[in-house]
């Protein structure tokens, strides 16, 4: 007569497994530091690490929110060089239409530039 | 265990071993150093990691970039005093245990910057120094030297008794005090509990 079980049974020993491997070599440390290794806590060990020097003000600087204007034309215009170099590569060989082409987007972009200048978006406050 | 019954086991094929041993069978082979230099022997450091010299043979090619993570400082170059107090500051934030390699003739001595007036002469003054290394700079081959005498001086380290590993006893601190800029010199000029200048001696 075949003894009866549940499938899922090797499941939950494989799991059981797996859990004590992750969480055994764990255990074993904290119980070596607990009961064989003394803390040894200090100023310095405690301190922040910044490079060796001792860590001045605070961490919580506040930044302007305004300033996303300052990251966006930044990436319009490092987006733009991708577009001038093969621009500048293929140059000779271009027609006069794709030039013209260019151009325009230059345009644009110099104009968004300007705007930007006039609303005063530029100047650090 | 006795040795010589040990010796008559491991004949009959039987290999015993002590959790002291494994214990340091594993420390000793995965020293991760401090990612850090002062100076032109650092360069040699980075050659010795590379693989042309595969520093990684000794389980030591994981230079960590946080001193919390790291197990050896190998003070790379010439120490000057102002670099001092975060170098020393630095080996205060490293957990136990922790061991420092002086590496070339600066960081042993002041090497030919001796005579500079900001230039250290001698890490050791400092913090505990567990192998020094002559040249300038060594070669690779002598840092790999140097970390197999730190592997021999680890496995020499016990648990408990005289030959004691430091961060076991609880009396030993972990934390040097870091020097001040002082008038003229750093105060304290050197740290008396790991470093006595020599005694001087009569003019014959």
């Amino acid at each position: 007569m075949p003894v009866e079980y549940n499938p899922y049974v090797l499941i939950v020993v494989l799991m059981i497994a797996a859990i004590g491997f992750a969480v055994g070599p764990l255990l074993m440390a904290y119980a070596w530091a607990k009961l064989i290794s003394p803390r040894k806590p200090g100023a310095d060990k405690q301190a922040t690490y910044e490079c060796g020097l001792e860590s001045k003000g605070d961490a919580w600087v506040q930044f302007r929110s305004e300033y996303y204007l300052y990251a966006i034309i930044f990436l319009i215009f490092d987006v733009e060089t991708i577009f001038l170099l093969p621009f500048a590569v293929a140059f000779t060989s271009l027609p006069a239409g794709a030039f013209i082409a260019m151009l325009v987007f230059l345009l644009l972009l110099v104009e968004g530039l300007v705007w930007a200048w006039q609303k005063g978006i530029l100047t650090w406050k | 265990m006795d040795e010589g019954l040990k010796n008559e086991l491991s004949k009959q094929g039987v290999f015993t071993v002590t959790m002291q041993d494994v214990y340091n069978w594993g420390r000793k082979n995965s020293v991760w150093p401090l990612n850090f230099g002062l100076a032109c022997c650092a360069i040699e450091m980075i050659a010795a990691s590379m693989a042309r010299y595969d520093l990684a043979r000794f389980g030591a090619e994981v230079f960590r970039p946080s001193p919390r993570q790291a197990d050896l400082m190998i003070v790379a170059g010439t120490v000057t005093k102002k670099m001092l107090p975060q170098v020393v500051r630095l080996y205060n934030q490293m957990p136990e245990p922790k061991y420092v390699i002086a590496m070339g003739a600066c960081a042993i001595s002041g090497g030919p910057f001796k005579q500079g007036y900001n230039v250290l002469k001698g890490v050791d003054r400092f913090i505990p120094v567990d192998v020094h290394i002559p040249g300038c700079p060594p070669r690779p081959e002598a840092l790999i030297h140097a970390f197999l005498t730190l592997q021999e001086k680890i496995d020499r380290q016990t648990v408990s008794g005289p030959n004691q590993a430091r961060n076991f006893n609880a009396d030993l601190p972990s934390e040097f005090p870091i020097p001040q800029f002082g008038e003229h010199d750093l105060v304290p000029p050197y740290n008396p509990s790991v470093w006595q200048p020599p005694a001087p001696t009569k003019a014959a």
